[in-house]
């Protein structure tokens, strides 16, 4: 049997900046980014892949930081909600979202907003209906849904 | 999660003797049901092996017959343009399935491995023959709404989840295994045990394997093939029941059709009765209904799930209306 616990130097390039983090094996990308890293736009929901709360770009594309594994990203890409305004200028997304009042609470709007991101990475001109389907991944208790559809649409127009 | 090491291997032959060093070990590639396992206390490997570091990503669409990677993406191989024009079952099983995010992490091998969904499994609070052999099945008399009703055994009710499994037993696909003594191939239909006495052996994956491939038969009925996914809401869940048809249509005459159903059995159903009913029909919504209905002789459903038994069966009907356009 082999006997387990091990941590790791990870590199990571987080939202342009590069940084090495030394890790337990356990610790998922989402508890790095939030607790090694600081950055705590990115929520921790669910914890179980279910909510999406904790979706952020991995090498350009969306995924749920909760269910990998920090360790399994050496020398990886990763775009956070941290990572959306450029030079202190809210991005289009962000815009959007705040002119058609896409949240309630607002805990799952970091999520919302990177699968967005991807979203439209994916697809430049979605429809609603797409939106609707493709964002299935994001809940919002508040039930936000209609809005972020909007915002989203605008973004992409 | 309990501690576990944790390697890279960058080679196939690497990748399989760190696997055969610990019987305790597991392959992670996407992650998204095995940390999810590992979060619950479910499965406790002691090492983590990590084959993302493997050429298995390819998928290759050649002129007989495709092979994908086992690390081909979900999303990948549903979007690709010659996957969804030769097997459009295959595509839409795929789409159907979780979320883009869980899409773009999870790999072909993972979700042909994935485990059932059934709480009582998912929970160590429960008793579960599948996750601790003998300890009895809390499904059997509990809340059995999702459950098998084909398949099952006194010891297991647990249906596999899987909708890619599905589709690829209507497309006739094989896996490509490595790790034994020479490369292998099963078909995806023979890949999956049922439970019967031990419902912890799952598959025939043996100790120290490794799924490399799926290969699919290029064929005429994979080109006129549908997936059709019924559930408790529109997106993002698993099936109640599924169905995935691949059918060689010539005129107005179903020649042949293959016919699979998922949501339903402990493992990819595939439903030789029904198609043997239409083989040779004119494709018409009666011929279909009573083949439908053919298909579900020997359904054993619990207390809440006997509504499985209608809704595969008006599955069945539709698949084979929506493969062949007919009204």
């Amino acid at each position: 049997m082999v006997n387990a616990a091990q941590s790791f130097n990870v590199s990571l390039r987080v939202n342009g900046t590069s940084t090495t983090l030394t890790v337990d094996t356990r610790v998922t990308l989402l508890d790095a980014l939030r607790h090694e890293l600081g950055l705590t736009g990115t929520k921790k929901g669910c914890d179980r892949g279910q909510c999406g709360a904790c979706t952020v770009l991995l090498n350009g594309r969306r995924i749920k930081s909760c269910m990998t594994l920090a360790v399994m990203h050496d020398n990886q890409s990763v775009t956070t909600v941290e990572g959306l305004a450029q030079n202190n200028k809210l991005g289009k997304l962000q815009k959007a979202f705040i002119k058609h009042d896409a949240f309630q609470c607002g805990y799952c709007t970091a999520g919302q907003l990177m699968s967005a991101a991807g979203l439209l990475n994916e697809l430049r001109k979605p429809t609603a209906e797409q939106i609707r389907e493709l964002m299935s991944g994001n809940l919002c208790r508040c039930g936000a849904y209609p809005h972020i559809v909007d915002a989203i649409l605008e973004a992409s127009s | 999660m309990q501690p576990f090491s944790y390697s890279k291997p960058t080679s196939q032959p690497d990748a399989i003797a760190s696997l055969q060093a610990n019987a305790n070990a597991a392959l992670i590639a996407g992650g998204t049901d095995l940390l999810d396992l590992m979060k619950l206390g479910v499965t406790t490997p002691d090492q983590l092996i990590d084959i993302n570091g493997l050429a298995l990503a390819t998928i290759n669409v050649a002129d007989d017959v495709t092979r994908i990677g086992a690390l081909a993406r979900m999303n990948d191989v549903a979007n690709d343009g010659k996957i969804k024009k030769t097997f459009p079952v295959l595509s839409q099983a795929l789409l159907a399935s979780a979320s883009v995010q869980l899409r773009n992490m999870a790999t072909i091998g993972g979700n042909l491995m994935q485990r059932t969904r059934c709480p009582y499994f998912r929970d160590t609070a429960f008793t579960c023959n599948k996750r601790n052999p003998g300890s009895g099945c809390a499904a059997i008399e509990g809340f059995d709404r999702g459950s098998a009703i084909f398949g099952v055994s006194s010891q297991c009710i647990a249906v596999h989840p899987s909708d890619l499994a599905v589709a690829l037993v209507a497309l006739g696909a094989e896996i490509a295994i490595a790790g034994g003594e020479a490369e292998r191939r099963v078909s995806v239909e023979e890949f999956y045990l049922l439970p019967g006495d031990t419902p912890e052996r799952e598959t025939v994956l043996q100790p120290g394997e490794l799924i490399m491939a799926v290969i699919v038969p290029n064929s005429l009925e994979a080109r006129r093939s549908v997936y059709l996914k019924v559930r408790d809401r529109a997106s993002f869940e698993f099936a109640l029941v599924s169905v995935a048809v691949a059918v060689d249509l010539k005129g107005t005459t179903i020649r042949s059709a293959r016919i699979a159903m998922g949501g339903v059995a402990p493992r990819p159903w595939r439903v030789p009765a029904a198609e043997a009913a239409i083989a040779g029909k004119p494709a018409t919504m009666a011929n279909f209904s009573a083949a439908a209905a053919a298909g579900m002789a020997g359904a054993a459903p619990a207390r809440l799930n006997r509504f499985k038994v209608t809704m595969a069966q008006n599955a069945i009907a539709r698949a084979l209306a929506t493969a062949t356009g007919v009204q």
